[in-house]
């Protein structure tokens, strides 16, 4: 976790230096602030990856015997990828976003080598074969505790009549995500494989449609997977506080098994502008992208809501990080729900709106669970919340969601995304978005100085 | 339009359940029998999920039937070629008249690029992805003659941003299109 800390802190100065960029209040050069970005968006899906995998490896083991020498293995498989990833970007100068859009690795009119190219593609795909030893190894114990996929998802209890206890919502929810994550670290692999051998076999290449679903498959479902692993945190800690234990009643075990399967289909609404993809599939997408609402609206929102409701608890700080986390979640799906309707997504795809959705999702969704999972270790420790702390609450949830307002503004006015230079009548909204992404990152920072300084405490 | 929809749905959504995350907030110090809130809870529970399904059924069957994807060819129709080059577009005819149908044929030469079109006020009206090996067709009719901009919406490299073109709209609604 304390590496998820140091990177979270040190990717987010990435986010504010790109806005105080395009708002012009610093110069970083396209070739630099491409890579900045390139940097930010891989190493975001992968650092709340690997503390989403923390979460889930706290308390899965409560239930399950895992291995921790595979624990460990996707610790060394991430950091050595991260290397390859860093080295590729600020050596090499690889800059193809975190989407890596085939053909655009191997085509780059000289800007990077293929050096470059192969250092990220490996280092990523290094990061990818940590995760899935992870993954087969918590199915692994899945199975071998609950003997299959259907009683480890609790189907006997949601669809049939048995009356045994069901798996604890954290076996749920890890099956889901295990199920999710090996499914499409498979898909990202096999695209990682064909973009570094077309590097250097420009001869060899795979159809372009086929290589972006294949790449949002990959991107989509694993980012998905990832605030499932988080909310883990939200499901064993609350109930600490509330004194209300998290239950895996009927409409959750029907719910996971609902996310499991939308989670899977829909990530062709990132393909709604491709007018090539085949229109089952656009149509399917924007189905999902509402009814996948519903369960996180209707159990971990309402599930939340219900558990804090006049419980009597006292409020902290992990408890206030959690319960915002999940608020995030739930208010991130509005604007994500708007651009999933192909009239509306025709002309907000790829503009602002889009970081601005996801935003809201992983800034107060993901990582204000994995800061709440960190306060909470350290109020375990006997750490005690201070008046800095409090501060520090207010101001990365106010100047977090004034951030991400700011990307929708922009969205709504039509500003692209990924460009590095923005035109004049957009500067306005870019520099209140770097003065609230200041706010954000001071209020993140103290949160990480917070978390280290209490370290030693806690692995105690 | 669809950008102002998009806000307000938005911002409404936004505030009822911050709204209702903040009221929960504040009960929390006050104890009440956890019973009779899980009893409330399963029936909110209930209630919100019927009720998006109320919601969401007529917005996603009104929705699809406004479809940007083309059907079929119009006689009428002048046909520009649009084409993403790292990195710049290729744009041909640039100049059409207000009023008549026009086909825009998009596809990239090289990496996926993104055709947008924007409007003198520098809205978004239109966009498809230009993608090697594919041509996707947008359809559309001007109404309002002016000068538009073609950019890249499709991170495409390090020139990405540089990639723009203008687009005339000319009030003359007779004649071919240059």
């Amino acid at each position: 976790m304390a590496i998820t800390a140091l990177v979270l802190a040190l990717l987010m100065v990435f986010g504010f230096l790109m806005r105080a960029s395009q708002a012009g209040l610093l110069v970083l050069p396209p070739d630099r602030f491409y890579q900045v970005l390139t940097a930010h968006g891989i190493g975001m899906v992968a650092i709340c990856g690997l503390g989403g995998a923390g979460v889930m490896v706290y308390f899965l083991s409560r239930y399950v015997a895992l291995t921790s020498a595979i624990v460990l293995a996707n610790l060394v498989f991430f950091l050595l990828g991260v290397v390859l990833v860093l080295g590729g970007i600020f050596i090499g100068g690889f800059a193809a976003a975190w989407t890596f859009l085939f053909p655009l690795p191997a085509v780059s009119q000289n800007t990077w080598g293929p050096g470059a190219t192969a250092s990220y593609l490996v280092g990523v795909l290094l990061v990818g074969v940590g995760f899935l030893l992870l993954f087969l190894d918590t199915m692994r114990a899945i199975l071998k505790r609950y003997g299959s996929i259907g009683k480890a998802l609790g189907w006997p209890q949601a669809f049939g009549n048995s009356t045994e206890e069901p798996p604890p919502p954290t076996v749920v929810v890890s099956t889901v995500t295990s199920i999710v994550n090996i499914l499409s670290i498979a898909a990202g692999a096999v695209i990682l494989a064909v973009s570094l051998v077309n590097t250097y076999a420009p001869s060899f290449h795979v159809n372009a449609l086929l290589a972006k679903n294949l790449i949002y498959f990959f991107g989509h479902s694993f980012i998905n997977a990832t605030i499932y692993m988080t909310v883990i945190g939200v499901y064993e800690i609350l109930p600490t506080y509330t004194g209300r234990p998290w239950k895996s009643s009927k409409p959750f075990l029907i719910a996971w098994t609902a996310a499991m399967v939308m989670v899977l289909g829909v990530f062709s609404h990132h393909l709604f502008m491709d007018f090539a993809d085949p229109r089952w599939a656009q149509i399917l997408g924007q189905v999902l992208s509402y009814t996948s609402s519903l369960p996180v609206l209707a159990v971990t929102a309402v599930g939340t809501l219900g558990n804090v409701y006049r419980s009597g608890m006292k409020w902290n700080l992990a408890s206030s990080l959690l319960f915002v986390a999940v608020m995030g979640w739930s208010v991130g799906i509005v604007p994500a729900v708007a651009d999933g309707t192909i009239a509306i997504n025709r002309v907000m795809h790829n503009t602002l709106w889009v970081p601005g959705h996801f935003h809201i999702y992983l800034l107060l969704g993901v990582v204000a669970m994995l800061f709440g999972f960190m306060y909470w270790l350290g109020s375990k420790a006997g750490a005690a919340d201070t008046a800095l702390d409090r501060a520090s609450f207010w101001m990365y949830v106010v100047g977090g969601f004034a951030f991400s307002a700011m990307f929708l503004a922009s969205g709504a006015i039509s500003v692209p995304r990924r460009w590095a230079v923005h035109l004049d009548p957009w500067l306005a909204w870019d520099k209140l978005a770097t003065l609230f992404a200041l706010v954000t990152v001071l209020g993140a920072v103290v949160f990480v100085m917070k978390f280290l300084g209490r370290a030693r405490k806690i692995a105690a | 339009m669809e950008q102002k929809l998009a806000v307000l749905v938005t911002i409404a959504g936004s505030a009822l359940l911050i709204a209702v995350f903040a009221i929960v907030a504040r009960s929390a110090g006050t104890p009440a029998s956890a019973d009779a809130v899980a009893a409330a809870t399963a029936r909110w529970r209930t209630r919100l999920f019927w009720g998006l399904v109320v919601v969401f059924v007529p917005i996603i069957g009104f929705s699809l039937t406004r479809l940007p994807y083309s059907s079929g060819t119009q006689a009428d129709a002048i046909t520009i070629q649009a084409t993403g080059h790292q990195w710049a577009w290729e744009v041909k005819p640039d100049t059409v008249p207000v009023g008549r149908p026009i086909e825009i044929r998009v596809t990239g030469a090289d990496v996926n690029h993104g055709f947008g079109l924007y409007d003198a006020n520098n809205r978004l009206v239109i966009q498809t992805q230009g993608m090697p090996g594919y041509t996707n067709t947008l359809q559309y009719t001007f109404s309002q003659p002016g000068l538009y901009h073609v950019r890249c919406l499709e991170y495409c490299g390090l020139g990405h941003h540089t990639m723009m073109a203008p687009f005339v709209v000319t009030a003359n609604q007779v004649g071919a299109a240059r």
